[in-house]
C-alpha cells in the first residue's frame, strides 16, 4: 500500500484499491458466498423458498456418503466419481511430474541456452489453441479409427484397434498433455537455478547420478516440484473439458456430477454442496503438498 | 596418505582455441604445489583436468603413476574445492562433512564421528548441527576443507578458494591451509591468481600464462631467477630495461639500452644480438645522488614518494618517460625534493636478462 500511495499518489492508489476490492468482492467473495448459502439449503420448489421448510442443512453434504456401507463395501456413485477423481488427478499429477522431470533437467542443465529457447518455443506453440481444440485433437487421435490405431498395426504392435476412449486411458493422456508446461515450467524454473558446482561437488565427493538427484537436486527444486504437483492436481480435478470429451460413461469426472446436480438435476443447493467439497480437496491437497515439501505458502504462491 | 600428479604433454582444446598447450608438470606426493597465472592462463582447465571433470585434448593424466583416462570425478583420488566453495545449503554443516561417507555408505553413527572430527581438525567442532548459511565466510571455508578431507583423498585440489575473503581472514587462511596441508600430509594442488598466496604457501609454484607453464620452481626461484619476461614481470614488482644484447660472458649479458650500456645476470638461452629485457626489482635498486664509477645506473627524476612505514618506493621517471621504481628502506635518512634528479644504481648480480623477441 505503501509503495502504491509513493507511485502513484492519493487519488489514483484509491482508484486502484477500489477498483480491486470491487472486482474481488463482485467476481469472487460474493458469488462464493452466495453458493455456501445455497449448500446449506435444502432443494425447494421456487414458492416454497423462505417458507417454514426453508432451514439451514447439512443434507447436501451428507448426501455425498448417502448410501456408503463399509460392511458391504458399497459406494454410492456420486462418491465413487469423488474418489475416482481424486485418483485420476493424484494420477496424472504423477505422470507429469515424472515426464516433466527430465525434460525439464534438459533444458535447465544440459542443453544449450539457443536450444532451450527454442525447445521451450516448441513447447508452448500447442498452447496456443483453445484448450477444447487441443482436447478435441486428442480425441481424433485416440478414435477406434484414428491415426495412432492405423500406426500401431501398420508398424506390426497391435493387430486389432483399441479403444483407448473407453477406458480412463484417454482422460489421463489428455489431462497429462493439458497441463503439462504447468508442471514443466516450475520444474525448469527450479533446476535452472541450481547451481552447477553443487552437482559436480557432489560427483566429486563420489556421488552417482541417482544419488546426485536424490540428495541435491530434488531437494533443491522442492519449491518447483510443489507447485507443478499443485497447479497440475488442482487443474486435473477441477477439469470439465478433457473428461467431458475424452472420458466415456465409466469414467465420469466429480465436475461433471457437480454439472449435472446443478443443469441436468436442477438441484443448486446439492450442485454447491458438491464444489465445496471439491473446493476443499483441492485446499486440502495443497496443504498436504506444503507439509510433505516443506515450503511456505509464499513459495507455492511465486 | 599422499599421491603424486603428473601431467604429460596435456593440451586442452575448446573449439578453435588452446585453454593449455602441451603441458607437462610433475607435482610429487604430499607437496603444496600452486599454479600461478592471470585469469584465462589455463589454470582452471588444468584443475578439471586432474579431477576429472575433463578429459584432455592429448596427453595423459597420472594420478600416483596411474593413467586417469576414462575415470569419472566420483572415482577419482581427488577432492575438489571450488571458488565458490559448493556446500550444499540445505544440509547442515555435519551433513556436508558426512556427504562423501554417506556416499561410500559408511553407517550412520561412524559418519557421525568421523565428520566431528574433522570439524575439530579445521577448528569448529560444535559446528556440526549449525545450518550452512548461518556460518561466516573464513567458517564455510574450513567447512569445504573437512568436507573435502572426509574422502580421505590423496590430492586435494583447490581452486582459488580464498578469493571471496577479505584481506585479514585470507592472511589467516593461507597460515591454516598450509598448517592442515603439513597435518595430513596430502598433497595439494592450488590454483591462484594471487601472487601473495603462492609465494608464501607453496612448496613449488608453476606459474602460466595463454595455457603454457613458463617456469616451475620454489617461490624464491620464481622470484628470484625469473625465467621468462611473464614471469618476471607478473610476480612481484620489477623494473623493466628493454635493449639489445651486445654480449655475453661469464653468466653475465651486457644489454645496450637507451639509458646506456648495463650488466645483469644472462636469462636462458640469451645470445649476443637478441633483443632482450633487463628486469631488477625495486629492493634490489640503490638511489644514488651521482652516477657510481662502474656505470650500473639508469639517469632518472624522482616523480613522488608512497611512504608505505617500514619503506618508502621512489617512483621515477626515466630519460624516455618510462616508470621506474626504487625501494628505500626508512633508515632516517632524508630523501631528495620531487623532481630531483636521482640514478638508479644496482649490481648486476640483482639484475636478469631475458630474451623478449619471443614476446612478440
Amino acid at each position: 500500500m505503501d509503495t502504491l500511495l509513493r507511485h502513484y499518489g492519493p487519488v489514483l492508489t484509491a482508484a486502484i484499491v477500489t477498483a480491486t476490492a470491487v472486482w474481488l468482492l463482485a467476481l469472487v467473495v460474493l458469488p462464493y458466498l452466495a453458493m455456501i448459502e445455497f449448500s446449506f439449503h435444502p432443494n425447494l420448489p421456487v414458492p416454497q423458498m423462505g417458507g417454514p421448510n426453508d432451514r439451514y442443512t447439512l443434507d447436501n453434504y451428507a448426501s455425498l456418503f448417502r448410501g456408503l456401507d463399509l460392511a458391504t463395501g458399497t459406494v454410492p456413485d456420486d462418491l465413487r466419481v469423488f474418489l475416482r477423481t481424486i485418483w485420476g488427478a493424484s494420477l496424472v499429477t504423477a505422470i507429469s511430474l515424472c515426464l516433466c522431470y527430465p525434460v525439464a533437467w534438459y533444458l535447465a542443465r544440459v542443453a544449450a541456452p539457443e536450444r532451450t529457447a527454442f525447445l521451450l518455443l516448441l513447447l508452448v506453440i500447442p498452447f496456443w489453441i483453445n484448450e477444447i481444440l487441443r482436447t478435441f485433437s486428442w480425441y481424433i487421435l485416440l478414435a477406434y479409427n484414428g491415426p495412432l490405431n492405423a500406426l500401431l498395426k501398420a508398424t506390426g504392435v497391435i493387430d486389432a484397434p483399441v479403444r483407448w476412449l473407453s477406458g480412463s486411458a484417454g482422460v489421463l493422456v489428455g489431462m497429462t498433455y493439458a497441463f503439462l508446461l504447468f508442471m514443466l515450467f516450475p520444474l525448469y524454473n527450479a533446476l535452472e537455478t541450481l547451481d552447477r558446482n553443487q552437482v559436480e561437488a557432489a560427483r566429486d565427493l563420489g556421488a552417482g547420478t541417482l544419488r546426485i538427484h536424490a540428495r541435491i537436486v530434488i531437494p533443491h527444486a522442492r519449491p518447483g516440484i510443489a507447485v507443478g504437483c499443485v497447479m497440475v492436481f488442482v487443474l486435473s480435478a477441477s477439469s470439465y473439458v478433457v473428461p467431458a470429451l475424452l472420458g466415456s460413461p465409466g469414467t465420469r469426472w466429480f465436475t461433471e456430477t457437480i454439472y449435472q446436480w446443478f443443469f441436468e438435476g436442477q438441484d443448486w443447493p446439492r450442485g454447491s454442496a458438491y464444489a465445496f467439497v471439491l473446493l476443499a480437496l483441492c485446499i486440502g491437497f495443497i496443504m498436504l503438498v506444503m507439509r510433505v515439501f516443506r515450503v511456505g505458502l509464499d513459495e507455492i504462491a511465486k | 596418505m599422499s599421491q603424486s600428479v603428473e601431467l604429460d604433454r596435456v593440451t586442452m582444446r575448446f573449439g578453435a582455441s588452446t585453454a593449455v598447450r602441451d603441458v607437462s608438470l610433475e607435482i610429487r606426493a604430499g607437496e603444496f604445489f600452486s599454479i600461478l597465472g592471470p585469469s584465462g592462463c589455463g589454470k582452471t582447465t588444468i584443475l578439471r583436468l586432474v579431477s576429472g571433470f575433463a578429459a584432455p585434448s592429448s596427453g595423459r593424466v597420472l594420478i600416483g603413476g596411474k593413467d586417469m583416462a576414462g575415470i569419472g570425478p566420483n572415482r577419482r583420488p581427488t577432492a575438489l574445492i571450488f571458488q565458490n566453495l559448493a556446500l550444499f545449503p540445505l544440509m547442515s554443516v555435519g551433513e556436508n562433512v558426512a556427504f562423501g561417507l554417506e556416499v561410500r555408505g559408511v553407517p550412520k553413527v561412524e559418519r557421525e564421528r568421523r565428520a566431528r572430527d574433522l570439524l575439530a581438525l579445521v577448528a569448529l567442532p560444535d559446528a556440526a548441527d549449525k545450518r550452512v548459511d548461518a556460518l561466516s565466510g573464513g567458517m564455510k571455508q574450513r567447512v569445504a576443507i573437512a568436507r573435502a578431507l572426509a574422502v580421505e583423498p590423496q590430492v586435494m585440489l583447490l581452486d582459488e578458494p580464498l578469493s571471496a575473503l577479505d584481506l585479514k581472514l585470507r592472511q589467516h587462511m593461507r597460515a591454516e591451509l598450509r598448517a592442515i596441508q603439513r597435518r595430513t600430509g596430502v598433497t595439494f594442488l592450488y590454483i591462484t591468481h594471487d601472487q601473495g598466496e603462492a609465494l608464501t604457501m607453496s612448496d613449488r609454484i608453476a606459474v602460466m600464462a595463454r595455457g603454457v607453464v613458463e617456469q616451475v620452481g620454489t617461490p624464491a626461484a620464481i622470484y628470484d631467477r625469473p625465467e621468462t619476461p611473464f614471469v618476471a614481470g607478473f610476480v612481484g614488482e620489477t623494473n623493466a630495461l628493454p635493449g639489445r644484447v651486445v654480449s655475453v660472458a661469464d653468466g653475465l649479458a651486457r644489454l645496450d639500452t637507451a639509458r646506456g650500456p648495463l650488466l645483469g645476470r644472462a636469462g636462458p638461452g640469451l645470445v649476443a644480438g637478441a633483443v632482450a629485457t633487463l628486469f631488477v626489482r625495486p629492493e634490489r635498486t640503490l638511489r644514488a645522488a651521482t652516477p657510481p664509477a662502474d656505470g650500473q645506473s639508469v639517469p632518472a627524476v624522482l616523480l613522488h614518494v608512497d611512504f608505505e612505514g617500514s619503506f618508502a618506493m621512489l617512483v621515477l621517471a626515466g630519460a624516455d618517460g618510462g616508470r621506474l621504481s626504487v625501494q628505500h628502506r626508512n633508515d632516517g635518512t632524508e630523501l631528495p625534493p620531487e623532481g630531483a634528479g636521482v640514478h638508479l644504481a644496482f649490481a648486476p648480480q640483482d639484475a636478469v636478462v631475458l630474451a623478449t623477441a619471443a614476446e612478440g
